[in-house]
């Protein structure tokens, strides 16, 4: 800086500066994205947090069903990465905390008061919704949340492959590892579970003919045969039939489509994105039982959408909820079937949409109706992460199956006495 | 920049005489010159670190499940319970076996690096640019490329390939805690995001040094190379060898980016910043006791500072060397 430039700075030169600089902060946040507003309603301004989906044109379709709403003008927070769940918990303590939002149902979001009561927008309706979704949804007589989506998770396999390595479809887990052995080739795995294995924790439960937790809210994942599992589960994990490392993660179903594995979990959601990779050649199957006392199991997973009770908008944030997730069936058979395929929660609207009615699609919905397990809304996200460090530490480790379930139970314990007393 | 140089200036050029109230200039007073550029950087350490660091420590005397805002004191429970918790105690196992990895390859690194850059001729700026440039890259992305191209299990993946052309099976890099490849993965990429930068610092290190030194030395018969090395450069270096070796431990003790990426849902390889993440901010929400570990960590932090500088001399005056 030359000497006649600094001489031109002083305070009243700062002043009008900063002063010019606040203005144009000013117009700028006039037109820019703050997070707040921008859709095409009037009345008050919602803030909606979807977490992102992998398939194609979600985020836009969200984004038109928002600007399409009249009533309020509804911004929508697209959240990237795989922290969702982490990133919705940290905002909800804060001002910034978005006024609607899509997550699974969990206890802890009720008893701290995070989730407004939704009864009074459901009940109309609520013989038409899912019986299971709904049960899922309750707490003492009264629903937090509306369900969008269930999104059954199962095995997809290539049945050439099958056929060209003379294999059955797996019925049992020792019939699973079998395949993967015989699947498996020099370019090929035999399956693929995801990453960290964590996706087919609760099937692994529910295959072994155990339970999450008890329909009185106690641990009931702890038995010898879930650990019987996790030692057979050990011996497929370290049996090189496994496809481990892959870039891409379960949900997403590259693994599968590149032909890196013969065998992948994953949701119902990617059935179009496989299709269209690979035509005809793709089956399904449940989870395969565990022990003589098993049986085949399904997740149904899925998404709700909850009205934040601590919000500044909460009036208007379900009467958003209603119009979009009650009212707008054309939206939400949109949203269920024109991207991935997921089933509606709606029994109308799943029996009506004829992309699930025949093929691929109907087996899973069948698959889903035979093997499926709802969320247990008392299952929270800390119990959840409990049963991750069993699989890391059973399966990806070397550690004793009861021990480490021994521990979990300890833990699960301690925290349904915060939640239930 | 020189003041001086205005004045004079001003004195040679005689001003016209000035009309109505003389205008006061920012060197007038350097008092509130100070305040006025330093005042904005005081507000925001104040507003962004030390209430933060209140609050904390404020939350760590309560229990503050899915709330910042809590009323149930119920004093040093936390602090119990963190200092029990068998994962927070792993984690600083982790630490100490990330910072024991970490901190002698990167300063090794750096200072080979910053060795080799000062003593080229040809495209020098071309090579220091190409070495400081990953510490423009953010550690996600890094971690991320990492993960999914260089040390991915598949046979495409980088690492494999060139494994698989010896005849080495492929490797799952990440999946598994044993054999500890993981340890791999995050040492090299933290090796190759922030060498560059404390290869800067050396090269600034090393055009400090007196030329005579090495010319008495030349002609006392010192060899060039590894003799001059030992008793010239590596002792002259050693203010800014302490200085990199606290900020690398600092450094290695605030890792969290490339675990949290790199090993997602493992119970091992998970640092301290890691276990604090998934207590306060994760499935738990548990901020009483993750404040309390946030407190812990801090104070550990000072301690090993405090302990490291008393060791190594950071610091300490040229007279006392």
């Amino acid at each position: 800086m030359s000497a006649s430039s600094m001489s031109n700075w002083n305070r009243r030169s700062v002043l009008r500066a900063a002063m010019g600089l606040a203005a144009a902060g000013g117009l700028a946040a006039c037109g820019g994205n703050n997070g707040r507003g921008g859709g095409s309603g009037s009345g008050a301004n919602l803030v909606q947090y979807f977490h992102a989906y992998g398939e194609n044109g979600v985020e836009a379709a969200v984004k038109k069903y928002a600007k399409a709403y009249k009533g309020a003008n509804v911004s929508t927070q697209w959240i990237t990465g795989s922290n969702f769940e982490q990133k919705l918990f940290a905002a909800l303590l804060t001002d910034n905390a978005p006024d609607v939002f899509e997550f699974h149902p969990q206890i802890q979001l009720v008893k701290s008061g995070q989730v407004a009561d939704l009864t009074d927008i459901i009940s109309p309706v609520k013989s038409d919704f899912n019986q299971a979704d709904i049960t899922s949804h309750t707490v003492d007589g009264k629903i937090y949340g509306v369900r969008m989506i269930d999104d059954p998770q199962f095995f997809f396999y290539r049945p050439s492959m099958f056929e060209k390595a003379k294999v059955q479809v797996p019925t049992t887990l020792e019939e699973l590892i079998e395949a993967t052995k015989a699947l498996t080739t020099s370019k090929v795995k035999g399956a693929y579970l995801g990453n960290d294995i964590t996706p087919v924790q609760s099937p692994l439960i529910w295959s072994a003919g155990a339970d999450t937790l008890t329909p009185d809210n106690k641990p009931a994942f702890n038995t010898d045969a879930v650990a019987a599992g996790l030692k057979q589960m050990r011996g497929l994990f370290t049996s090189g039939n496994l496809l481990l490392g892959a870039p891409t993660d379960w949900w997403d179903p590259s693994a599968f489509t590149q032909g890196l594995t013969a065998i992948q979990w994953c949701g119902m959601w990617a059935m179009p994105a496989m299709q269209q990779a690979l035509g005809d050649d793709i089956g399904i199957f449940p989870f395969p039982k565990i022990g003589a006392a098993g049986k085949q199991s399904v997740i149904n997973g899925g998404w709700s959408m909850f009205v934040n009770a601590k919000g500044k908008n909460v009036e208007a944030a379900k009467e958003y909820v209603k119009w979009l997730w009650i009212d707008q069936k054309q939206y939400q058979e949109d949203f269920a079937t024109s991207y991935g395929f997921h089933i509606p929660p709606r029994t109308s609207l799943a029996e009506s949409a004829t992309k699930l009615k025949t093929g691929l699609p109907a087996e899973g919905v069948k698959l889903f109706n035979q093997f499926g397990h709802f969320d247990n809304i008392g299952w929270t996200q800390a119990m959840i992460s409990s049963i991750n460090d069993v699989i890391a530490n059973s399966i990806r480790k070397d550690d004793d199956p009861k021990a480490q379930l021994a521990a979990a139970e300890k833990k699960v314990d301690a925290e349904l006495k915060k939640l239930f007393g | 920049m020189s003041t001086t140089t205005t004045r004079k200036a001003a004195s040679s050029a005689p001003a016209p005489a000035p009309k109505g109230r003389p205008r006061r200039r920012f060197s007038a007073s350097p008092t509130a010159n100070f305040w006025l550029f330093t005042g904005p950087f005081l507000i925001g350490l104040v507003i962004f670190v030390f209430v933060p660091i209140g609050w904390s420590i404020w939350l760590s005397f309560f229990e503050a499940r899915f709330t910042v805002t809590p009323s149930e004191f119920v004093g040093f429970e936390n602090y119990k319970s963190i200092l029990t918790d068998v994962d927070f105690r792993n984690s600083l196992v982790t630490f100490t076996v990330f910072a024991a990895f970490i901190v002698p390859l990167t300063w090794a690194v750096s200072l080979g690096l910053a060795l080799l850059v000062n003593r080229i001729t040809i495209m020098r700026a071309f090579f220091r640019s190409a070495f400081f440039l990953p510490t423009a890259v953010s550690y996600v992305a890094a971690s991320l490329i990492w993960k999914m191209s260089l040390f991915n299990g598949v046979r495409f993946g980088l690492a494999n390939t060139v494994i698989g052309w010896f005849g080495v099976d492929n490797i799952a890099w990440l999946a598994s805690p044993d054999p500890p490849w993981y340890w791999l993965v995050i040492v090299t990429v933290r090796l190759w995001l922030q060498s560059g930068f404390y290869m800067i610092l050396f090269i600034a290190a090393l055009q400090n040094i007196p030329k005579e030194l090495y010319e008495a030395a030349a002609i006392d018969g010192a060899k060039p190379g590894w003799q001059t090395f030992r008793h010239i450069t590596l002792p002259q270096l050693r203010a800014t060898s302490t200085a990199v070796i606290l900020l690398l431990l600092i450094a290695a003790y605030q890792a969290f980016d490339e675990f949290f990426n790199l090993l997602s849902k493992a119970t091992w390889g998970q640092p301290p910043l890691v276990e604090l993440y998934k207590m306060a901010l994760g499935e738990n929400q548990n901020y009483g006791v993750g404040s309390a570990g946030a407190v812990v960590l801090t104070l550990l932090i000072c301690v090993v500072t405090l302990i490291q500088g008393k060791i190594m001399g950071f610091g300490r005056g040229e007279e006392s060397k």
